[in-house]
């Protein structure tokens, strides 16, 4: 599904971010990513949906080598990954239902696919009735919720997620990660970034643990560990 | 692409040009300027050009005989001449025609004084020659130079010479002016383009995670630049068409300005128009290109 062999990458300012990964990640599978800020995992995440290209090592996300994937073949490897931020990133002018469209139009979709898939995706985060909402009458939690549902629409083999409950209380934190689950039971793999250490410590499942751009641990129903 | 998808990004462009109203006015207003000036200058070089090109095909070279040539000299000159690549024609005017046109070209009151040279003309006969091309006279008029029986020859050459150095600096000064106007347009649209893209940002940033490819996202831009710069021309093309229109009539009923022979209008000003709106669309659309290409480097 997700495996990477040697992969390197220092930013131009001579900062060395990630240095010589191997990790495999299975299809299905749930995997936190832990460790301090700046150990490498913002990096490691970005490489996966080719924001970022590695300077050494391979990555090869269904047998795509993203190293060598050409850029005008980024969009496709995209519309097949879903990838969540701690921010959100919604438009603010458009509705709930057209924030999620809007991953839809770019691909050209027919409009009764368009509102069927969207519909689908609203029923999964339990925010149907919100479609015609903007994204500031809703809480943080449903923000969080319609931009995993956008993330969704594309019915993508991986999920990724930055920090997803970063910005959300606790109460909603537990929301997320209970769509989260959901999805990863639906056979989605789920990989997220966290520093939430109890959500890891509850929900256990494999945990992968960075510092200073290596990993340092590969737990497959792992502790968040660190004192951070 | 599908119509529906281009529907959308027409759609998207218009909505563009409405959300950041004052700095698409800020376009249109730096289209519309530079298109004025560029229309006004393409109109006044044509005209140079045309005027010019009159003033050219009036250029005869005269052929002043020898006194002392005889007839039958002044014949084999003419045959002669006649035999010269690119002379198009040759008019004889003897020296008493050639006193009548003078005598007329004096006016009333002093014809009196020069009719009393009647008796003693003291003009040459000359042949009147044209050249095939204006800008043929000089070598004819080398060719026939060689000639016997000739006492003098006068083709203006440094009137000639004058007007295809003035054509040419107005040419080359014009065409610099406009391609500099075009230039500062394309960069004040594309630097407006670029301000009200750093809202949009996100946007585009979005567009690319969710697979978006750059044309898709490009598209939207294009409409928009294609938008501003068309209707940028619009107030310069209706300016230019009532405002020759208008000069045109003028200089054409003012009996003061009868030496100037404007261009008619069907001819210039519906091609001018033409080419200000093509300009109007490629600066809008390479200005708005040029500020959407960093951001999709992401």
């Amino acid at each position: 599904m997700i495996e990477m062999q040697n992969v390197e990458k220092t930013y131009r300012n001579g900062v060395k971010a990630v240095g010589g990964i191997d990790v495999f990640i299975g299809k299905g599978e749930f995997v936190y990513i832990v460790g301090p800020s700046g150990a490498g995992k913002s990096t490691f995440i970005k490489m996966m949906y080719r924001e970022e290209v590695p300077d050494k090592g391979v990555i090869y996300i269904n047998k795509t080598n993203l190293a060598e994937l050409k850029r005008r073949h980024v969009p496709y490897l995209r519309r097949n990954i879903g990838v969540v931020f701690q921010d959100f990133k919604l438009l603010p002018r458009l509705s709930v239902f057209e924030n999620i469209a809007f991953a839809l139009e770019v691909t050209e979709e027919k409009r009764e696919v368009i509102k069927r898939q969207v519909m689908e995706v609203l029923d999964l985060v339990k925010l149907k009735n919100k479609a015609r909402f903007l994204p500031q009458e809703l809480s943080g939690g449903e923000q969080q919720r319609i931009s995993i549902a956008r993330a969704m629409v594309h019915r993508p083999a991986v999920l990724i997620a930055d920090e997803p409950t970063g910005n959300l209380d606790p109460d909603t934190a537990w929301d997320i990660m209970s769509v989260l689950e959901e999805i990863n039971q639906r056979g989605t793999t789920v990989v997220m970034a966290t520093h939430n250490r109890h959500i890891v410590n509850t929900i256990q499942r494999r945990v992968i643990a960075m510092e200073n751009g290596r990993i340092v641990r590969d737990d497959s129903r792992g502790y968040y560990g660190y004192e951070g | 692409m599908k119509g529906r998808t281009f529907t959308r990004h027409v759609k998207e462009g218009f909505k563009n040009i409405g959300r950041n109203g004052w700095m698409s006015f800020a376009s249109i207003s730096a289209v519309t300027v530079m298109l004025l000036v560029v229309g006004v200058f393409l109109l006044l070089i044509a005209n140079i050009n045309y005027m010019m090109t009159e003033v050219e095909e009036d250029v005869e070279i005269r052929v002043y005989m020898d006194l002392t040539a005889d007839e039958e000299d002044q014949v084999e000159l003419g045959d002669n001449i006649a035999s010269v690549d690119h002379v198009e024609s040759i008019t004889y005017l003897h020296r008493d025609d050639g006193l009548d046109e003078f005598i007329d070209s004096v006016g009333e009151e002093n014809a009196e004084l020069f009719e009393s040279l009647r008796d003693e003309n003291p003009l040459n006969d000359v042949y009147i020659v044209e050249a095939e091309e204006p800008h043929l006279t000089e070598t004819v008029a080398a060719d026939i130079a060689q000639f016997s029986h000739i006492d003098d020859l006068d083709y203006g050459e440094s009137v000639v010479e004058q007007l295809f150095a003035f054509t040419n600096v107005m040419r080359i000064a014009g065409a610099v002016l406009v391609l500099g106007l075009m230039f500062t347009a394309m960069f004040l649209i594309s630097n407006t383009i670029k301000l009200t893209i750093i809202n949009r940002r996100d946007e585009i940033q979005i567009m690319k995670l969710v697979g978006a490819t750059n044309g898709f996202i490009r598209w939207p831009f294009f409409m928009e630049g294609l938008m501003l710069g068309v209707i940028g021309s619009i107030i310069p093309i209706a300016a230019i068409i009532t405002g020759y229109t208008y000069l045109y009539e003028t200089v054409r009923e003012g009996t003061m300005l009868s030496f100037i022979n404007l261009m008619p209008i069907q001819s210039i000003v519906y091609e001018v128009s033409i080419v200000l709106f093509i300009i109007g669309a490629i600066v809008g659309v390479w200005g708005s290109l040029n500020s959407v290409r960093k951001f999709l480097k992401v």
